[in-house]
């Protein structure tokens, strides 16, 4: 669907040159949420903006269906841009039209007929549900309204494609569930591919399938959400997955307070209906103790996570681990 | 006194009004044209940036009486006079245009860069972006720059009173100087104050009451 081939943007001011995006390699399935993360200042942002030319490409080539669009003349640009629908952080709703001109901008650039229009607004309105708000303005309507106006608008004309540039990195916790659920669903119902760059691991964690991590301008890790909550590789990933709030355990577990050996168990959801941690009691000869556990309740699944302490002869504690391993749990050995 | 007055008063309105919309019809574009030409503007161009900020700033280091006398000319050419009140509109446009082009600038700067974005990225076209946004969410700014122009119209119509344009202007400089009756200028004065007043009590009412920001 969308495949970014050594994709880099530079920056020159003067004399001075910054490298936002430094070849950058994706590709982006047709009907996948796929996320993007990283701090500020990563370079995701600048990167999002090349997939609809808003920001032009220093090099490489960015294909979508097979067509390469940084080598478009401005004219077929522009036609490709209605296929390609975007958010923004802050909306950018046009504050002097009501929500339902907002929504039928689009339409209304394209030259549709009056009754078109009136019928898909409608329809989207309802979509949103914002019929209510048909005639109110921006002004009148909270952050979790805007950016459903925002979303109606950005599909009123079947894009391909969804951009989302932190399209809910302004709006509180259960908005941002509510606008996620929302994302997800027109993903689900029509097909939509969603992209869309964060700074939240939460948001991550809620619907994205596959998430690309990226570090000063690089894209260091990229799996599927399960395998990076799994198995971060990066210490950027072990951050994000850090920053979510139940996953404080490493603050506050130091192994050398410990004698035993402190092993972290991951597990997706459906190794954790196994009785693993007590079959390894039992035919093993050592004793658990249970530090800390968590789960994070994913997209799809959910990925556990568990810090024990294995007291007893290294012969068998090493054992006991490679027994969890062969239950496929991945197994970390902290100290 | 209300036979002077009158006809004097008729004449600065049709003067103003005239010239109020000579001035914005060759100013606005002038306003569009350097907002889409600037440094990463919707046409970015340079050079026409350059040379349209060089020739609106020379336009307005003149001062108003003298670019008038300057372009007497111009007035003969289109109107067949220089002087009244209907040749006074030429001059008058003129010298308003390139500072209806300052403040249209100015109020479209001030639209939110990431709206232009998202019309952007919806495939819009440079005129659409123009007509469909950038002129509409800078409508209420828009009409408190035209209410500005016609004020400083206002100012500038008594002063090209003096030199043969008619209008209060000129009532104010022959009866209250030439003869020493104060009464008349007085009365004229006044009657320049309510118009100001008025016209810039309509322009915020008004772009108050669309204003939906």
């Amino acid at each position: 669907m969308i495949d970014i081939k050594n994709l880099s943007k530079d920056y020159i001011n003067g004399k001075a040159s910054f490298s936002a995006v430094k070849d950058v390699n994706l590709h982006i399935n047709k009907g996948e949420i796929f996320g993007i993360i990283g701090l500020s200042g990563a370079g995701k942002s600048t990167l999002i903006r090349c997939i609809n030319r808003l920001e032009e490409p220093t090099s490489g080539k960015i294909f979508i269906d097979n067509v390469d669009i940084t080598s478009l003349d401005k004219e077929s640009l522009r036609l490709t841009r209605k296929e390609i629908g975007m958010i923004f952080q802050h909306f950018n709703l046009l504050a002097q039209k009501t929500v339902f001109e907002n929504i039928a901008f689009p339409l209304s650039l394209e030259g549709k007929s009056k009754n078109y229009i009136e019928e898909k607004v409608d329809e989207l309105l309802e979509y949103v549900d914002l019929t209510d708000k048909k005639d109110s303005y921006p002004s009148q309507l909270s952050g979790g309204q805007k950016q459903r106006v925002a979303i109606a608008r950005a599909i009123a004309n079947n894009p391909k494609i969804l951009l989302s540039d932190e399209g809910t990195s302004a709006l509180d916790p259960k908005t941002t569930k509510s606008i996620l659920s929302l994302l997800n669903r027109i993903r689900n119902e029509f097909g939509i591919t969603i992209v869309m760059i964060t700074h939240q691991m939460e948001v991550v964690k809620e619907i994205c399938d596959r998430v690309a991590i990226m570090e000063e301008g690089k894209v260091v890790e990229l799996n599927t959400v399960e395998n990076i909550f799994r198995n971060p590789k990066t210490k950027t990933a072990q951050s994000f997955i850090n920053s979510l709030q139940n996953n404080i355990e490493d603050e506050i577990i130091n192994p050398s307070d410990f004698e035993g050996k402190l092993i972290r168990l991951s597990y997706l959801g459906q190794s954790a209906k196994k009785p693993i941690v007590s079959k390894a009691i039992k035919e093993f000869n050592i004793n658990v103790n249970i530090l800390s556990g968590n789960i994070n309740k994913l997209h799809e699944s959910n990925v556990g996570h568990l810090v024990l302490e294995l007291i007893g002869t290294d012969v068998e504690v090493e054992n006991a681990i490679s027994y969890l391993r062969n239950e496929n749990v991945h197994v970390e050995v902290l100290q | 006194m209300i036979d002077l007055v009158i006809p004097s008063l008729l004449e600065t309105l049709y003067m103003v009004f005239f010239s109020t919309i000579f001035s914005v019809l060759l100013g606005f574009p002038l306003g569009i044209l350097l907002v889409i030409t600037e440094k990463d503007g919707l046409w970015e161009k340079p050079m026409l940036n350059k040379i349209l900020n060089s020739i609106i700033n020379l336009l307005r280091s003149f001062p108003f009486l003298i670019l008038m006398i300057l372009l007497f000319p111009l007035s003969k050419l289109i109107i067949g006079k220089t002087i009244g009140t209907t040749a006074t509109i030429v001059p008058l446009s003129i010298s308003a245009a390139p500072f209806v082009a300052r403040v249209m600038e100015s109020s479209l700067k001030e639209v939110d860069k990431g709206v232009i974005e998202f019309s952007l990225s919806m495939g819009a076209t440079i005129p659409q972006i123009i007509t469909k946004v950038l002129i509409p969410e800078a409508l209420p700014s828009i009409i408190l720059g035209i209410t500005l122009t016609i004020i400083n119209l206002i100012g500038y119509s008594a002063m090209a009173g003096s030199i043969g344009g008619g209008g209060l202007g000129d009532l104010a400089i022959r009866f209250g100087l030439y003869r020493f009756q104060t009464d008349v200028m007085i009365v004229a004065v006044v009657i320049i104050v309510i118009l100001v007043q008025s016209i810039q009590f309509l322009g915020n009412t008004l772009a108050e009451k669309i204003n939906k920001k």
